[in-house]
């Protein structure tokens, strides 16, 4: 039955991506049905924050790792576009300098950091966009997961990660900006940001990138690989002595969850024009783990659905509620796990039992 | 100076009130100045007010008159006597400003005034206020005070201070027995004295040198007891920690259960603080006592009616916990918001909290910081009481180390989750109370300890209050002893990768608890 | 049967999209929509809230006496939380969904650099009412706070002047407008002969509450035979508990003075103002400023939150200057068309609560009174000094070797905000 929620969840990105690109790309005049940038690119961030609890539920729903230092690899991903986006302004930043970006410039820096080089070529920038999220995980979680840290003290040590790097990226000396972080951004491979098709082109790279993952991490799950993982998860101890090796398999989705979301990052940041510390805040990587929890915890589209229906509650509410908007978003919490503790795909599930009983039941032993 | 004749002719309604009132700093000073050349108590009375700002010109009168405000009006007294005279509009009184150099000058001139007045804690402390700026012409006078009275409260504080007068001559003779009178004198007053006296080009060589050498000394020492007073800074900043966490060590380390809205019950516990204020006005130690009781009871009937009616429904799944306590803190943070508005609301400090406590010039300990270390002290031993000397405790114990044997030796674990709670809820309020004695009290208190409670609980291992208690003046310490070097920001991101090394190492933190339900 | 379902599930949620999407308000024609974009929630919410009362509170005022170009006006508050991107998205959503007119928002720099490229992108209109650290000037924005010549400059100046300072601790929280306003201060600072050493600068981060250390620190930097001064770009809600460090440590006013940039009345209405007495703010409005206008204003503000005991500070003043101006300018232009508007906001002048009279500049900048105040013990301000003129805003320092060269002016010839006069060139500009 989780197949045909997922494929639904599918279908519905795809329409969505179709609808843009007929309407925004290829016929922008003709039927006036496109998108105006607003809506571009508020579905283009929530198709980000998709692709984010996607690579959480990965972690945390197929292997049991509750990361709260998710953001971080976000936001990395993030820095990483966005450092190619400052190089790409060139001498048209406000002090003119043809080489380094306007902050550095106004700290008087003379020349570009080393850490700066190389970003002024898209491919570069594309691999660091994966490079510098996964080989993080990479080291973090060798040794955290080689130590055995698991539980609430792995996940409270991602948190102390995300917040060291918050910690360290606000600080100006460190070459990323400061506070302001990187923004301003002109446009990006030669096309200017702003521009509706440059817009829509992002949007639908986005949902792309989000079908591609729904269905690769889907297909990885049903794989062997992906029963092991769900071995770990329900007992790491019976796993491990039936001979696998669970640090590895850890070590292996971890990597590939946080280039996920570092991908999700720098799709993130062109569509939204700034990146800044405040995404590495513990606060930003504990939301994602809300969205995954009120879609629903290890069906990887719930964490999608989750992600862009919490989203949407707090567009709609922080303009229509402006002051009570937070009454509204708690309650939604506190109540979605008292009375859906599966998330939104229990509730799917079981209103689908409830209009099929004896189908479902069928199909629930059948299925993965 | 036709004022002058004016001032100590003991009529106030003089036409130049209205001047003094529009005249300019440079003006104002010299009025001062010739005020405290005027020895008649009116001249002394025009200056107290006159500092404290409440004198004011009186043009209905065309006089100068006493004010204070009364809600948006002003309450005129006489300046002699303080008989009152009127009650007026804002407008309708010109108030003589007094800024910090004119304050300075004031009470210089106030202090010197009562360097000889009968009444020693007055002496003292104008005593203590000369030492900010020594003055030459004073040195007759204190030689002579320095022989008459020779009782030991002002003593020590007589000797800094006719030491900084002699430095302030121009005989190298004098300088050199000033120099003498502060050597090993750790008071910023006496290092800036000499300082001051290096700067001058008129010094003899054999002076320079004896000064430099003091001055060396005395850094010296200074920099050993800035090393003791820093351990104690760190200790202070671990008691906080420590009362940040110690609630959510016993929440955590019963149920496992991520308390995100721990640090609201922190602000519960504040903003209980500034209630009580405000139902007992005028005393604020008293307020502080009772609101001590008070944000315990109120922060854990919030952690036990949190349990109850939503923690016990998440049962098994401790995870998931941490998504509805991160609504519970949205709704807390806007709860407060919408009674209180968004605004930091003002919690006094009570009298006896301010000041410090001093060891000496250089190794003083600011009296809030005392009281919060005695408290988070007596908050654990209070706490540990509990737990190994009652048998609440052990049935909690029991619970913590494994439930389901707990619960088939018949206590009710699911009683004990709630007591639990409520304890650790009631603790984070009172050290909402404490934290009110330092910080902002606003909407946003909670949020700004609740990472770092987590990383004390964590590194002291969860469930373990010695280990909460350590690893909470630990990391104090070491912040402390690592942000002289590299600054505040650099060391807190140091010793956040520290707790993650040392998780690595001992991944169940400083102190492991042992029992098999740890296990998972 | 299950096909069919999902067939109409699919249905369904293709209309439930299609229905978001469209979802598209229609703005009533006979109003003109003010969009409100202060952060209600959140760190900043403490600060902001008060900004978007103030222009509820305009708003309320214009259309008691007839609305504006016989329209009234209607105001749109949306909630940014303190969320920087968020500001981006509701900049959006107010210039593109709710169609305003104009927009009164943002408070740190952030903010601002965030809402930057979408106002300029949708050629929005933004009255920005906070200081802050110049180095900009967008078509789109209208800056009614002070820039660091309107308020750190002349507040060193009193320092030397009038206290006698010669030795000085640039104290700030690590982010732009402490960085460049430091940067600028000690440039000044050494074009006066103060040395090196005689400057002390720190940084802290967002939200430092633990000040044991850095307070110990100025006070053995201010016992080296100097008279010494603490220049405070301290942000928001690390300032209690470092006044609280500094009363504690018995450092008074009186020793040491700390100048403050971004404490005000509202700020100090948080706290026990007692050990503060005598330390001192700059800013361009002071509550305690005797003029009708103001009392008139704070009058007006108590009747609007139903509190007596609310106060009034400078941010608010701006927020004022602008609302007034942006009427003015629409009664002027005719329309609320931005680019009509724009240009009838040059040269507009309106009285300012102090009693002078605020002009706009064709930098976009205000010309403002700049004042000295002392805290008092009831948590207001004594004003102890006022340049005597008022100060034209400066939107590009001449303190900074990379920025004396640039100036801004949105009138022809130059029409550029960021125009070198050495190469000649308008650069950094979106369109």
């Amino acid at each position: 039955m989780d197949q045909l929620f997922r494929k639904l969840t599918l279908a519905f990105v795809i329409v969505v991506v179709l609808y843009v690109f007929i309407n925004n790309i290829l016929f922008p005049e003709s039927f006036g049905l496109g998108l105006d940038s607003y809506y571009l690119t508020l579905i283009g961030k929530y198709l980000c924050f998709a692709i984010l609890a996607l690579a959480l539920d990965a972690v945390w729903g197929y292997c049991g790792i509750l990361s709260l230092g998710h953001g971080a690899f976000f936001a990395l991903g993030g820095y990483a576009m966005g450092m190619y986006l400052m190089r790409q302004i060139g001498d048209r930043g406000v002090y003119g300098d043809p080489l380094l970006p306007d902050f550095m410039v106004f700290l008087n820096w003379t020349e570009l950091p080393w850490f700066w080089t190389g970003f002024d070529q898209p491919w570069f920038a594309a691999l660091m966009v994966i490079m510098v999220p996964g080989l993080l995980a990479f080291f973090f979680g060798w040794f955290a997961f080689r130590s055995r840290v698991s539980g609430v003290y792995l996940s409270i040590i991602t948190q102390a990660l995300t917040y060291a790097l918050m910690l360290a990226f606000f600080r100006n000396e460190m070459g990323f900006g400061g506070n302001n972080g990187l923004t301003d951004f002109k446009d990006i491979l030669g096309y200017p940001i702003s521009a509706e098709s440059t817009r829509a082109s992002l949007m639908i790279l986005s949902g792309l990138a989000l079908i591609f993952f729904l269905i690769f991490t889907s297909w990885a799950m049903r794989t062997k690989f992906g029963r092991v993982l769900l071995a770990i998860r329900d007992s790491e101890d019976r796993a491990r002595f039936l001979g696998y090796r669970v640090e590895s398999y850890k070590l292996f989705i971890f990597v590939l969850s946080a280039t996920m979301a570092g991908i999700a990052g720098a799709l993130y940041v062109p569509q939204i024009g700034i990146i800044n510390p405040g995404e590495f805040s513990p606060l930003n990587s504990i939301e994602i783990v809300v969205w995954v929890a009120v879609g629903g915890r290890g069906s990887l589209y719930g964490a999608a659905l989750g992600a862009v229906v919490v989203n949407l509650a707090k567009t709609y509410f922080t303009g229509a509620y402006p002051d009570a908007w937070l009454y509204f978003l708690g309650s939604l919490f506190v109540l979605s796990t008292i009375f859906m503790p599966r998330g939104i795909v229990g509730i799917l599930q079981d209103s689908l039992h409830w209009l099929l009983p004896q189908k479902s039941r069928y199909r629930r032993k059948s299925s993965p | 100076m036709a004022l002058l004749a004016l001032f100590s002719s003991a009529t106030f309604a003089f036409e130049e009130g209205l001047a003094l009132s529009e005249s300019s700093w440079e003006e104002k000073a010299e009025w001062i100045e010739t005020l405290s050349k005027d020895t008649t108590d009116e001249a002394e009375q025009i200056l107290q007010h006159w500092v404290g700002g409440n004198l004011f010109y009186w043009p209905a009168e065309n006089r100068l008159v006493a004010g204070t405000k009364e809600g948006r009006k002003y309450e005129l007294r006489e300046i002699i006597g303080g008989l009152v005279i009127n009650v007026v509009k804002r407008k309708a009184v010109k108030k003589i400003k007094v800024n910090n150099k004119l304050r300075r000058q004031i009470k210089q001139a106030l202090a010197y005034r009562s360097l000889s007045s009968p009444d020693a804690s007055k002496r003292l402390k104008a005593i203590t206020e000369l030492k900010r700026k020594p003055d030459y012409s004073l040195l007759q006078t204190l030689l002579r005070l320095e022989v008459a009275n020779p009782d030991l409260t002002t003593a020590r504080d007589l000797r800094t201070l006719v030491g900084l007068v002699y430095l302030e001559s121009s005989k190298s003779t004098e300088q050199i027995e000033g120099i003498k009178r502060l050597t090993g004198n750790l008071s910023s007053e006496a290092k800036e004295g000499l300082s001051r006296l290096l700067l001058r080009e008129d010094l003899t060589s054999d002076v320079r040198a004896l000064g430099q050498r003091t001055i060396k000394d005395i850094e010296k020492k200074l920099l050993y007891w800035g090393h003791a007073q820093n351990i104690v800074f760190g200790v202070s900043l671990g008691s906080i920690l420590l009362l940040a966490a110690v609630g959510l060590a016993i929440t955590f380390g019963v149920m496992g259960v991520i308390n995100m809205a721990h640090g609201e019950f922190i602000m519960l516990g504040a903003y209980t603080t500034f209630v009580v204020q405000q139902i007992i006005p005028g005393n604020s130690a008293t307020a502080l006592l009772v609101s001590i009781p008070a944000a315990f009871m109120i922060a854990g009937a919030a952690g036990i009616l949190l349990e109850k009616s939503v923690i016990r429904h998440l049962y098994g799944r401790p995870l998931e916990t941490l998504l509805a306590t991160v609504g519970v803190s949205l709704l807390l943070q806007q709860m407060v918001r919408s009674i209180f508005g968004p605004l930091n609301q003002a919690v006094t400090s009570p009298e006896i909290l301010s000041g410090s406590f001093v060891v000496n010039a250089a190794f003083a300990i600011t009296y809030n910081r005392v009281f919060v270390i005695i408290f988070a002290a007596l908050v654990i031993v209070g706490l540990w009481l509990l737990m190994y000397r009652t048998s609440f405790g052990v049935r909690l114990r029991a619970v913590t180390m494994n439930r389901g044997m707990a619960a088939s030796m018949g206590i009710r674990s699911q009683r004990m989750d709630a007591l639990a709670f409520g304890l650790g809820s009631g603790v984070a309020g009172i050290a909402g109370v404490a934290i009110s004695q330092l910080t902002n009290v606003g909407p946003n208190l909670g949020q700004a300890y609740i990472v770092d409670s987590f990383m004390v609980v964590v590194f002291g291992g969860v469930g373990n209050l010695f280990g909460t208690a350590i690893a909470a003046i630990g990391l104090g310490v070491a912040t402390k002893i690592v942000e002289p070097i590299i600054g505040a920001v650099l060391a807190k991101i140091v010793i956040l990768i520290f707790i993650i090394l040392f998780i690595q190492r001992r991944p169940r933190g400083l102190f492991a608890l042992r029992g098999r339900s740890v296990e998972e | 049967m299950l096909s069919t379902l999902s067939i109409k599930k699919r249905f369904a949620a293709l209309s439930l999209v299609t229905s978001l999407l469209t979802l598209n308000s229609v703005s009533a024609a006979d109003s003109i929509k003010v969009g409100v974009l202060h952060s209600l929630s959140g760190t900043m919410a403490i600060s902001e809230t008060t900004l978007k009362d103030t222009v509820l509170m305009m708003i309320d005022k214009q259309n008691e006496a007839g609305g504006l170009l016989g329209k009234q006006l209607e105001a749109v508050v949306v909630d940014p939380a303190s969320n920087w991107p968020l500001f981006a998205e509701k900049t959006r959503e107010l210039l593109e969904k709710e169609q305003v007119d104009v927009i009164f928002g943002c408070w740190t720099s952030v903010s601002r650099k965030s809402v930057l490229p979408v106002i300029e992108e949708l050629n929005g209109l933004l009255f920005y009412p906070v200081q802050y650290e110049g180095e900009e000037s967008s078509k789109n924005v209208f800056y009614t706070g002070a820039a660091p010549n309107q308020q750190a400059i002349p507040a060193v100046d009193y320092l030397i002047g009038e206290l006698g300072a010669e030795r000085f601790v640039l104290a700030g929280t690590d982010y732009v407008y402490p960085r460049t306003t430091n940067k600028i201060l000690e440039n000044y600072l050494k074009d006066l002969g103060v040395d090196d050493s005689d400057i002390m600068i720190n940084y802290t981060p967002f939200g430092h509450s633990d000040w044991q250390t850095i307070v110990s620190d100025i006070k053995a930097f201010g016992s080296a035979g100097k008279k010494t001064a603490v220049v405070s770009t301290i942000n928001g809600d690390a300032n209690v508990p470092f006044y609280k460090e500094l009363g504690n440590q018995g450092i008074s006013a009186e020793d040491i003075p700390v100048i403050a940039f971004s404490v005000g009345e509202e700020e100090l209405s948080g706290f026990d103002t007692g050990p503060l007495v005598g330390h001192l703010a700059a800013w361009n409005y002071f509550m305690s400023a005797e003029a009708d206008i103001n009392d008139e204003f704070i009058e007006t503000w108590h009747q609007f939150t139903g509190d007596e005991g609310r106060v009034t500070n400078d941010p608010m003043e701006a927020t004022y200057i602008g609302f007034e101006m942006w009427v003015k300018a629409v009664e002027k232009a005719g329309t609320t068309d931005v680019d009509s508007v724009r240009p009838a906001l040059y040269g507009t002048a309106v009285p300012n609560l102090t009693g002078g009279t605020a002009v706009m500049h064709t930098n976009h900048h205000l010309q403002k009174p700049v004042l000295i105040g002392e805290i008092l013990e009831d948590g207001q301000f004594e004003i102890v000094s006022a340049t005597a003129g008022e100060v034209i805003g400066d939107a590009w320092t001449n303190f900074l070797p990379d920025s004396a060269k640039i100036i801004a002016d949105w009138t022809s010839p130059v029409s550029c905000g960021n125009y070198n006069l050495e190469t000649q060139q308008c650069s950094g500009q979106n369109f």
